[in-house]
């Protein structure tokens, strides 16, 4: 019976929920198959963080990542794109060890705080991920930002569209 | 689903194909227009603007309301749709990223087994 359960973890997949609480407020959550105590280590552990942040999907390389995860520590994310790369860093402003983390995002003035609570119930853990931007308009832009790594936007349809509207003009 | 699809580009590209209606556009992007109000902007007639608002309407980008005799333009459910579709693109980045945290956690749950029985024997 003990070897059944240790080699078979079952597969539960959980699902991510995201909701625009506020204008200035995005929520994500999500229950992981874990411990708070694990789920915690692989958010704050560089080494566990860089095999998860950055999915294939998105069409991007972690370069580099540093974090010294403690009030006051800073961390710093470098991205490949293509043949772009980019930065994202900040300051860790709460760390209470399996249950909460603080951080800022200062790539830009308009960068969000982060907020992750781990709450364990059961063996698992709901994570709760609350994005506070200083405006909606910053919001708007980061949100333009995701859609942008993730796929196409209405701008760009737009664009496609007016120029498919030229070249149909001309001919 | 590509007919669909080609169905939707068609109307989007045949409304916004014309100056005067992405002009419409970025005017009901700062704020809600009667018909009058508009045709007055674009020095044009209430028919021709009338006209130019129904091809909006129809590819879905601008919604009208009449209350009384003013008929109130505003920009329509595309734009809400959009909104949903950048929530959904987000959620699921998101989700794939959660995906490898599961794995993650479960790789770390499998070694503390591991060193666990190693440390009973």
């Amino acid at each position: 019976m003990d070897a059944r359960r240790e080699s078979e973890p079952t597969p539960t997949t959980n699902r991510t929920t995201v909701e625009r609480r506020s204008e200035r407020e995005l929520v994500v959550t999500r229950t992981i198959n874990g411990p708070a105590r694990i789920v915690f280590e692989a958010w704050t552990k560089p080494e566990l963080f860089r095999q998860w942040w950055v999915p294939k999907s998105m069409g991007m390389s972690l370069l580099s990542c540093e974090m010294d995860v403690r009030v006051g520590g800073r961390y710093r994310l470098e991205f490949a794109h293509g043949d772009s790369q980019s930065a994202f860093f900040g300051t860790y402003k709460e760390v209470t060890p399996h249950s909460r983390l603080v951080w800022t995002n200062e790539e830009s003035d308009e960068g969000s705080v982060t907020t992750v609570t781990f709450a364990e119930k059961g063996g698992k853990t709901l994570l709760v991920m609350h994005e506070l931007y200083p405006s909606k308009e910053a919001l708007d832009a980061a949100g333009t930002g995701a859609a942008d790594a993730m796929g196409e936007t209405f701008e760009q349809l737009d664009e496609l569209l007016v120029t498919l509207g030229a070249s149909l003009g001309r001919s | 689903m590509v007919q669909y699809a080609r169905a939707r580009l068609d109307t989007s590209f045949a409304a916004l194909s014309d100056a005067t209606r992405r002009g419409v556009l970025e005017q009901l992007g700062r704020s809600d227009a009667s018909i009058t109000d508009l045709a007055e902007k674009f020095h044009m007639t209430l028919t021709g603007m009338k006209k130019h608002v129904g091809v909006l309407e129809q590819a879905g980008l601008v919604t009208t309301e009449k209350v009384g005799r003013v008929r109130t333009c505003k920009l329509g459910t595309r734009r809400l749709e959009e909104e949903t579709a950048w929530l959904e693109r987000y959620r699921q980045l998101w989700d794939s990223r959660f995906d490898e945290l599961d794995k993650v956690v479960e790789e770390l749950k499998r070694k503390e087994k591991i060193d666990g029985r190693k440390k009973r024997e």
